[in-house]
C-alpha cells in the first residue's frame, strides 16, 4: 500500500524490488533458447582474434597519449569490450522490447498486475545487465588468456562494462518508446555503427583533427573506450569520474524517460 | 517450356519490386551507409597505420586498396544472406505469401528463381554504389577492379541459395541467429577481407579456404590488383558457381515439400 502510494507521489518510484519478477520471466524464457544466449560468447571473442591476431600484425605497436608503447591488439581489445557491452544493451533494449511491447503484448499483462512501468523499466534494464555481464566477463577472461591485460585496474573492467551497459539500455529503451515500426530501427543502426567505427575504438582519438576530435570525445561509446582502455593499459586519471558520470546519468535519465513513456504508451 | 520459366520469373521478380519500392527507404542506412563507414574508417582511418608500418605482407599495396575487394564482396555476402533469412520463413510461416503464389501456376521453383533474382537485384544495386565510392576514394589500384562487381554478385548468390535452402527447411528463426553468428561473421571476419589468411592459425586458415567469401575476396582482389593467374581464378568461379548451383538444387527442392503437401 505504501509503496503503491510513493509511487505515485514521488516522480521516480523508490520501489526497486519488483524489477526481479520480469527478470524471473527473461529467466525461465531462455532456458528454452539457451543455444542463443550462448552463441552470444563467441562474436565478440571472433573480432578479437581477427583484429588481433591478424590485423595487429599489419598495424605494428601503438604508442599511448602518456607515453606508453602497447601492442595493437591491447589498444583495441578494452575498445572491442567497451562497443560489445554497448551493442548487446541496444539490442535487448530496442528490438527485444519493441517486439515485447508491440507483438508479444507481453507489458500489457504485466500491467494489468500490481507491476509499475517503472517496474518494468527496471526489470528489462536489469535482465539487460545481467546477460551483458556474463558476456563482458567471459570477454575479460579471453582478454587475459591472451595477455592483452597490462595492470590491475583490470579488475574495476567488469563493472565499467556493465556501466556502460546500463548508459545504452536506459537509453534504447527509452528511444525504443518511440519507434513507430521496424523500419526506425535504421536510426538505431545509424546511431550506433558510426560510434563503433569511430569513437577511438580502432585507432587513437588523437588521430582527428581538432573539431572531429571534440565531437568523437562528446560521443557515449567514446566515454566507455576511454574508461576500458585506461584500465586495462594500467593508464588511470581523474578524469575518468567524469566519464563515469556521463554514462550514469544517460542511463538514468534514460530509465527515467523510459518509465514515463511507457506508462503513457500502456497504461490509457 | 523455357519460355514459360522466364516469363513467371519475370512475373515473381515484378512483384519484389513492387514491395521493395514502396520499402527501399529503410534499406539506405544497413545497406549503403555501413559500407561506406566501414571502408572509411578500416580503410582510410586504420590503414594510415598500416602503411606508416610498412604494407610488405599486403603485397607493397596500400590498406585502403587492400581491402576495398574484399569489403565489397563481403558486403554482398552480408545482404544476400539477411535477404535469404527473414524474408524467406516470412513467405513461409507469417505472411505466408509463397502460398497465395502456388495457388496461382507458379510453381515452387518459380517461386525461389524469383526470391533468388529479387537478392540478385539487391545486391548488384548495393555493391555498385558500393564500388563507385571505392572508385572515388582511390580503392581500386586498376580499372580492371570494377569487374570485382560481377564477382560480388556471384559471392552473393553462391552465399544466398544455400542459406534459402536452410531457411526453407527451420521451423522458427533462432536459426538464423546461428548462420550469423557462426557463418557470416566468422566468413566476414577471417576470409582475408581485412588480412593475409595465411597469418592465421593453420586450422582457421583452412576453414577459410573452404568459406565462399575467401574465393570472391581473392579474385575481386586480384583483379583490382591486376594480378589474376588464370587457373586459380577459373578454380574460384568454379567453385563459387557450385555453391551457387546446388544450393539452389537445395532451395528449389526445400521450398516445393514444405509447400506441397
Amino acid at each position: 500500500m505504501t509503496g503503491t502510494l510513493t509511487a505515485r507521489v514521488v516522480p521516480l518510484p523508490v520501489r526497486l524490488g519488483a524489477g526481479r519478477h520480469l527478470v524471473e520471466r527473461n529467466y525461465l524464457v531462455y532456458r528454452r533458447s539457451w543455444v542463443v544466449f550462448v552463441s552470444g560468447f563467441f562474436e565478440p571473442v571472433f573480432y578479437l582474434l581477427s583484429i588481433g591476431i591478424g590485423v595487429a600484425q599489419l598495424v605494428g605497436d601503438f604508442t599511448l597519449a602518456d607515453g606508453t608503447v602497447i601492442g595493437y591488439a591491447a589498444f583495441v581489445a578494452p575498445a572491442m569490450l567497451a562497443s560489445s557491452a554497448m551493442n548487446g544493451a541496444i539490442f535487448d533494449s530496442t528490438y527485444n522490447i519493441f517486439f515485447r511491447m508491440k507483438y508479444a503484448r507481453l507489458y500489457d499483462s504485466m500491467l494489468a498486475t500490481p507491476l509499475r512501468p517503472w517496474d518494468v523499466a527496471t526489470g528489462e534494464v536489469t535482465w539487460a545487465l545481467l546477460r551483458g555481464a556474463c558476456y563482458s566477463a567471459m570477454f575479460i577472461v579471453v582478454m587475459l588468456v591472451l595477455g592483452l591485460i597490462e595492470s590491475w585496474w583490470a579488475v574495476l573492467a567488469l563493472p565499467v562494462a556493465v556501466l556502460i551497459g546500463f548508459a545504452f539500455a536506459g537509453a534504447g529503451m527509452a528511444l525504443t518508446t518511440f519507434m513507430r515500426s521496424w523500419q526506425d530501427f535504421e536510426f538505431v543502426q545509424l546511431i550506433i555503427m558510426p560510434m563503433f567505427l569511430f569513437s577511438a575504438t580502432f585507432y587513437p582519438v588523437e588521430t582527428y583533427p581538432g573539431a572531429i576530435r571534440w565531437l568523437v570525445q562528446l560521443t557515449p561509446l567514446y566515454q566507455g573506450v576511454a574508461l576500458e582502455r585506461a584500465l586495462t593499459t594500467g593508464t588511470v586519471g581523474w578524469t575518468m569520474i567524469l566519464n563515469a558520470l556521463y554514462l550514469a546519468a544517460m542511463g538514468a535519465l534514460g530509465l527515467y524517460v523510459a518509465s514515463r513513456r511507457l506508462g503513457r504508451l500502456l497504461l490509457k | 517450356m523455357t519460355a514459360v520459366l522466364v516469363e513467371n520469373g519475370r512475373r515473381q521478380f515484378d512483384y519484389w519490386l513492387t514491395v521493395y519500392k514502396r520499402t527501399w527507404k529503410g534499406s539506405l542506412v544497413s545497406s549503403f551507409l555501413l559500407p561506406l563507414l566501414y571502408l572509411a574508417a578500416m580503410g582510410i582511418g586504420l590503414g594510415s597505420f598500416v602503411d606508416e608500418n610498412g604494407t610488405g605482407a599486403l603485397g607493397g599495396v596500400s590498406y585502403l586498396q587492400y581491402i576495398a575487394p574484399g569489403l565489397l564482396a563481403a558486403t554482398a555476402l552480408q545482404i544476400a544472406v539477411s535477404e535469404s533469412t527473414y524474408p524467406v520463413m516470412g513467405g513461409i510461416k507469417w505472411h505466408k505469401f509463397y502460398y497465395s503464389m502456388i495457388a496461382t501456376p507458379l510453381r515452387p521453383a518459380d517461386v525461389m528463381y524469383g526470391q533468388l533474382a529479387f537478392i540478385a537485384f539487391r545486391v548488384l544495386t548495393t555493391c555498385t554504389v558500393f564500388t563507385v565510392v571505392i572508385a572515388m576514394f582511390g580503392g581500386l589500384a586498376t580499372p580492371l577492379g570494377l569487374l570485382g562487381l560481377p564477382v560480388a554478385l556471384l559471392v552473393g548468390m553462391a552465399a544466398s541459395a544455400p542459406v534459402c535452402a536452410v531457411a526453407t527447411r527451420l521451423e522458427n528463426d533462432s536459426g538464423f541467429a546461428m548462420i550469423f553468428r557462426f557463418g557470416v561473421i566468422p566468413a566476414f571476419l577471417f576470409s582475408g577481407a581485412f588480412f593475409p589468411v595465411s597469418q592465421l592459425p593453420d586450422w582457421i586458415e583452412w576453414l577459410a579456404y573452404l568459406s565462399p567469401l575467401w574465393h570472391g575476396v581473392e579474385l575481386a582482389r586480384d583483379l583490382s590488383l591486376d594480378t589474376v593467374e588464370p587457373l586459380p581464378a577459373l578454380g574460384n568461379l568454379l567453385y563459387l558457381g557450385a555453391w551457387f548451383g546446388v544450393g539452389t538444387w537445395f532451395a528449389v527442392r526445400g521450398l516445393t515439400r514444405r509447400l506441397i503437401k
